[in-house]
């Protein structure tokens, strides 16, 4: 299939939703046959997407009841993440309990929430602890979801990292966040990126493929859009812009190249796919810069859970001092706030 | 609205700023102003009034009084009155002021936003994060200037009184545009902000009190136009500095015309937005939103063309369309919106009739949100399938109004980019280092920006050629507006025409010698026929000349016109030629000097150091062809802006009588080693001694069309230079009704004039003779931003 790389098609990007809170019947990305057509003359500029990522927060503001309300629904797109060498069941058990029920009682009652349930949109961890959290999890909504393919650096043998994602669909998880291989970027085989992802993709059947892109990996923001391209390509889900293992992980001008790509590969194929900025998302604010950078590049439609992430693991905690403050007029403590 | 309808909308908040401040400001004025003269403020009983109103809501926030005449006059007694001191103060004594007042800026920097918001109309985030930080910035960068002026610019004074007249599109900024230079440079200043937006020029002339100006350094007057002509056309004011629309700008010209004035005009523009099919076309896509949406497009240099390559036109524009869809607007006070109300309901009306008229010739307009008169909303506005032919490709619309036409190739893009009466600034978007700064130099524009738009800085010049105006405020080229050469001797007048008594008849025994012009590298006969005598100081008849008229100037200058390879040639060339040609002057210096002593009736002596010092300034210049740098500013961002000296192009010459070889020479120099081509009008009396120097340009490989020189009746052929739009500049030097007509000619396409009266120099004088105020008249400073970062 071969089309223009600037796609030539006005898309409605700002249809009115009226969507429910909950998910929406959203078609897979089927992905592409491997075109460098699609991708080939991509070239970014930093300065003007610096320029550009700077100005979601001084064009628009977010305050009082609507703030509260986009921090509620920050809270929805949380993929609740711990990824660290000592995690355990115990550990994995409390931040399930979290995901379910990240508000206390008390802070959802001063919201006047009634039996309105927020929940967060998924719980990521390592494949080892995927049952603890599938027991926590059950019946819960909260998707369940695992790093994979040799999570973060990606050099273990292509077989098995495709049968790590086997094992973790099959102990339940429904989401798969893969990495890619930088190298491949760096090296310019587009064909051999593609390959792997359209592999990877394939092994994880029905869950869903995050593409982790680690984009502080990848030289400059020409390579982040051509690897956001071959990926979705490949048929990935979502594009994620790091493991949170990286010298440096999600940034605005970062996101905002990744954003674009979907937006071309939206005006090329008319098929949605998310984005998931992980790593340096740790408070309200900036949570609500990424939300605006998501509503103004492509609309209301990309600030639901099956098209919008944060991977993040104190971003919650700093939502709930916000809403506290949004309620009672006054900045909270973490120890009010029960960990996760 | 419960909290779960705003989860599910997610729409943004309403952010207004408080108006309290500037509310209860205006009312501790009494919502009235007079002018701030001499250091208080003056009140008219019976003065002509006018009301200021907030253009997003028709509320009436104040209540301006007109300056007449007698005010004016005031105001500018003042500043004569407060010159010596001001200038004795010096430059640490005024850097202290100018800090004071970019501190005192500073400190107000909410209500100073606020209330251009409410004045101007423009959105709240604009005047918070554009035009309030820059004025501080400005006022900075010139206080540094101040302390530095002694040490970097020697041999330069203050102009004097300064007369400046700002326009309501940007009112604070323009207004520290203007102050900042002229008070750092020792000038003194009388200050007419536009009518419809005079608010925070009042709250800046409280500022001054604060802020330690010495009374009568600052003086601001309210007023209409009528006030303005009043003192751009004040015999007390040594400079005119004004921005504003480009047929006022002209009406400046004609009116000063003659008085001796030194003046800068900031004035229209169509800049070209150039995007080639390498670009970042979503970059490219938001340099437009900056280019043509910041300030509701009342900005003199926005992006209002936009040029495409055709194999991307289609991509760009729905995104484009696309993007149209997220901007926002409302009340301008909200700092969640994009667009605000146009400055007046008279600016509102005139760009929407302008549209509908131009619409009348076709073209497809595109607009997302709809027109609202009750707040002077006009919508962003794509217009399509025009050609250049179009009425609203040719004119400024000052609006939110962008124009799209395609281009093939690189070449063309450059000539659809130049072809307007406008050269104020331009983008270029290409991901190709290579074409980018092949293209740029290529614009005729004073700013061209590589992938960004609408970006500005104390440190860099700002200004344009062509129709848009001349002069530069910002970074050290900015400075020269406000500054004059010093230690110039007048010379005593010498009436050469008293020797003129002797009749056409040849010598007896001489060959008749009779002497074209220079056109094209060709000797060629007058067009009308006719031609004249040249005498001696003896009464003598030594050769014939032609008459020139208006024929032979349009034929000198087309020739001029053709010979552009030289304005692209390296300077090393032209330092080489320079040098050849002080060579093949050197070789007829006996020749040379006996005829100067006849013509002009030198003693010898006085005739070889004439000679010998012209060919030291060919040296001189030969010397500069290769040196006269630009500079890269130090501008905050990451990036480089080049300040480049280019090369006029064309200019005009009408050489002074006195010391006839040298000042010829003196004004040749400089116009070759900067690279621009030459229509000479040499001295009436001495014509002769020009077309003598012929011989040496063509011996010298000074190619065709490069000096072309015509000679006859010197004001009639100043006046058809002055007037012909090829002419990029204009150098005179002639009695003061032709200086006068120049001057006034010229504002028929506002090329640049640099006039004198005869006898204003010595030009034996290497300091009044040559230097870097000639190579600063021969070139045009544009400003390239080039940010980088991958």
């Amino acid at each position: 299939m071969t089309q223009p790389a600037h796609g030539a098609t006005v898309i409605a990007l700002h249809e009115q939703s009226g969507q429910t809170v909950g998910e929406l019947d959203l078609p897979r990305n089927p992905g592409l046959a491997f075109d460098p057509d699609c991708f080939a003359g991509m070239k970014i500029n930093r300065s003007a997407t610096e320029r550009r990522a700077t100005s979601y927060g001084l064009r628009r503001s977010i305050k009082k009841q609507q703030q509260a309300a986009w921090l509620l629904k920050a809270i929805s797109l949380i993929d609740l993440t711990t990824l660290a060498g000592d995690d355990t069941d115990a550990r994995v058990r409390r931040l399930c309990a979290k995901a379910k029920q990240p508000l206390s009682s008390n802070l959802r009652k001063q919201l006047d929430m009634g039996e309105w349930q927020v929940s967060t949109a998924a719980v990521c961890v390592y494949h080892d602890m995927l049952g603890a959290a599938q027991q926590s999890l059950e019946g819960s909504g909260v998707h369940l979801a695992a790093v994979s393919t040799g999570f973060p650096a990606g050099l273990s043998p292509l077989p098995l990292r495709l049968q790590e994602i086997e094992y973790s669909v099959a102990k339940g998880a429904d989401e798969i966040d893969i990495v890619i291989s930088r190298r491949q970027v760096l090296e310019g085989n587009w064909r051999g990126l593609y390959d792997e992802v359209k592999a990877m993709r394939e092994a994880c059947g029905d869950a869903h493929i995050k593409t982790i892109l680690a984009t502080g990996e990848l030289g400059n923001l020409t390579n982040v859009a051509k690897a956001s391209m071959v990926c979705m390509m490949a048929g990935a889900d979502f594009i994620k812009t790091s493991t949170g293992k990286e010298t440096t992980n999600a940034t605005l001008p970062v996101s905002l190249t990744m954003v674009r790509a979907i937006r071309e590969y939206l005006a090329i194929t008319g098929y949605k796919v998310g984005f998931k900025p992980a790593g340096g998302v740790s408070d309200a604010k900036t949570a609500l810069l990424y939300m605006t950078m998501m509503k103004e590049e492509l609309g209301l439609r990309w600030l639901q859970p099956d098209l919008f992430r944060f991977g993040a693991s104190s971003l919650l905690g700093d939502i709930e001092r916000q809403l506290d403050h949004y309620v009672s007029g006054y900045y909270s403590a973490a120890y009010r706030h029960s960990m996760g | 609205m419960t909290l779960m309808d705003s989860f599910t909308n997610l729409e943004y908040s309403s952010a207004l700023e408080s108006s309290v401040e500037a509310k209860q400001w205006l009312a501790a004025q009494e919502g009235h102003f007079g002018h701030f003269i001499n250091g208080s403020w003056q009140s008219m009983d019976g003065a002509d009034q006018m009301p200021v109103t907030n253009p997003a809501t028709a509320e009436q926030l104040a209540i301006i009084e007109l300056a007449s005449a007698d005010d004016v006059d005031a105001a500018v007694s003042a500043a004569q009155a407060a010159l010596p001191a001001w200038q004795k103060l010096g430059g640490m004594g005024r850097a202290k002021v100018l800090y004071a007042l970019a501190r005192g800026l500073q400190k107000h920097t909410r209500l100073f936003a606020v209330l251009e918001t409410l004045d101007n109309g423009k959105p709240i985030r604009e005047s918070r994060d554009a035009d309030v930080p820059l004025a501080v910035r400005h006022f900075y960068h010139h206080a540094g200037w101040a302390k530095l002026q002694e040490q970097v610019l020697p041999g330069y004074q203050a102009v004097g009184v300064v007369g400046q007249i700002i326009p309501w599109n940007f009112p604070l900024l323009m207004l520290a545009w203007k102050i900042a230079p002229a008070l750092a440079m020792g000038n003194t200043l009388v200050l007419k902000p536009a009518e419809q937006t005079p608010l925070t020029a009042m709250l800046f002339a409280h500022l001054c009190e604060q802020a330690g100006v010495p009374p009568g350094v600052v003086n601001i007057i309210n007023g209409a136009g009528a006030t303005g002509s009043l003192l751009a056309a004040h015999t007390g004011v040594n400079k005119v500095a004004f921005t504003g629309s480009t047929p006022v700008g002209k009406s400046i010209r004609q009116a000063t015309a003659g008085q001796g004035k030194k003046l800068s005009l900031e004035l229209g523009g169509k800049s070209a937005f150039v995007v080639f099919e390498d670009a970042d076309l979503d970059a490219a896509v938001e340099g437009i939103v900056d280019a043509i949406w910041f300030n509701q497009g009342e900005v003199c240099c926005a992006g209002s063309r936009l040029l495409v390559q055709a194999n991307v036109e289609q991509a760009l524009i729905a995104k484009l369309k696309q993007r149209m869809q997220t901007l926002t607007h409302g009340n301008p006070l909200d700092k969640s919106i994009d667009v605000g109300a146009m400055v007046s309901e008279a600016q509102f009306r005139r760009v929407k009739s302008m549209v509908t008229q131009g619409l009348e010739s076709g073209g497809d307009l595109y607009q997302v949100t709809a027109i609202d008169e009750s707040t002077n909303y006009y919508p962003p506005s794509l217009i399509t399938s025009v050609e250049t032919s179009h009425p609203l490709v040719q004119s400024e619309i000052f609006g939110p109004v962008l124009v799209v036409m395609s281009f093939r190739t690189q070449a063309e893009a450059v000539e659809l980019s130049n072809n307007s009466v406008y050269g104020l600034a331009a983008s270029v978007w290409s991901e190709n280092i290579n074409r980018a700064l092949d293209v740029a130099p290529k614009l005729q524009a004073g700013v061209v920006w590589i992938n960004n738009h609408n970006q500005f800085d104390a440190a860099c010049g700002f200004g344009g050629v062509k129709e848009s105006g001349y002069g530069r405020e910002g970074g050290m080229e900015g400075l020269y507006e406000y500054l004059k050469p010093a230690g110039l001797q007048r010379q005593p007048v010498v009436t050469f025409e008293a020797r003129e008594t002797g009749s056409d008849t040849l010598a007896t025994g001489a060959i008749d010698h009779t002497q074209k012009f220079y056109i094209g590298g060709k000797q060629v006969r007058p067009d009308a026929g006719h031609s004249r005598a040249v005498h001696n100081t003896l009464g003598e008849v030594v050769e014939w000349i032609g008459v020139g008229n208006r024929k032979d100037i349009r034929n000198a200058v087309g020739a001029a016109v053709k010979s552009h390879a030289w304005s692209a040639s390296t300077g090393h060339l032209r330092a080489q030629i320079l040098y050849y040609m002080a060579e093949n002057l050197s070789l007829r210096e006996s020749e040379w000097v006996a005829r100067l002593q006849v013509m002009t009736g030198q003693a010898a002596h006085q005739a070889e150091a004439e000679f010998h010092a012209s060919l030291a300034r060919l040296f001189s210049y030969a010397g500069w062809a290769d040196k006269y740098d630009g500079l890269v500013h130090d501008v905050p961002y990451r990036g480089v802006t080049m300040a480049l000296p280019e090369p006029k192009g064309v200019i005009a010459i009408v050489a002074p009588e006195q010391q006839p070889l040298l000042s010829c020479i003196s004004l040749i120099g400089p116009a070759l080693a900067m690279g621009n081509r030459i229509v000479l009008v040499p001295s009436e009396r001495f014509a002769n001694l020009a077309l003598d120097l012929v011989q040496v340009l063509e011996t010298s490989d000074i190619p065709a069309g490069v000096v072309n020189i015509v000679t006859g009746p010197r004001k009639d052929l100043a006046i058809h230079l002055a007037g012909h739009a090829e002419i990029d500049g204009i150098w005179c030097w002639a009695d003061t009704d032709t200086v006068k007509q120049v001057e006034f000619t010229s504002a028929e396409d506002l090329k640049t004039t640099w006039c004198h009266d005869d006898f204003d120099r010595d030009w034996m004088c290497d300091l009044q003779g040559e230097g870097r105020e000639f190579l600063r008249q021969a070139t045009e400073v544009k400003n390239i931003w080039a940010p980088y970062g991958d």
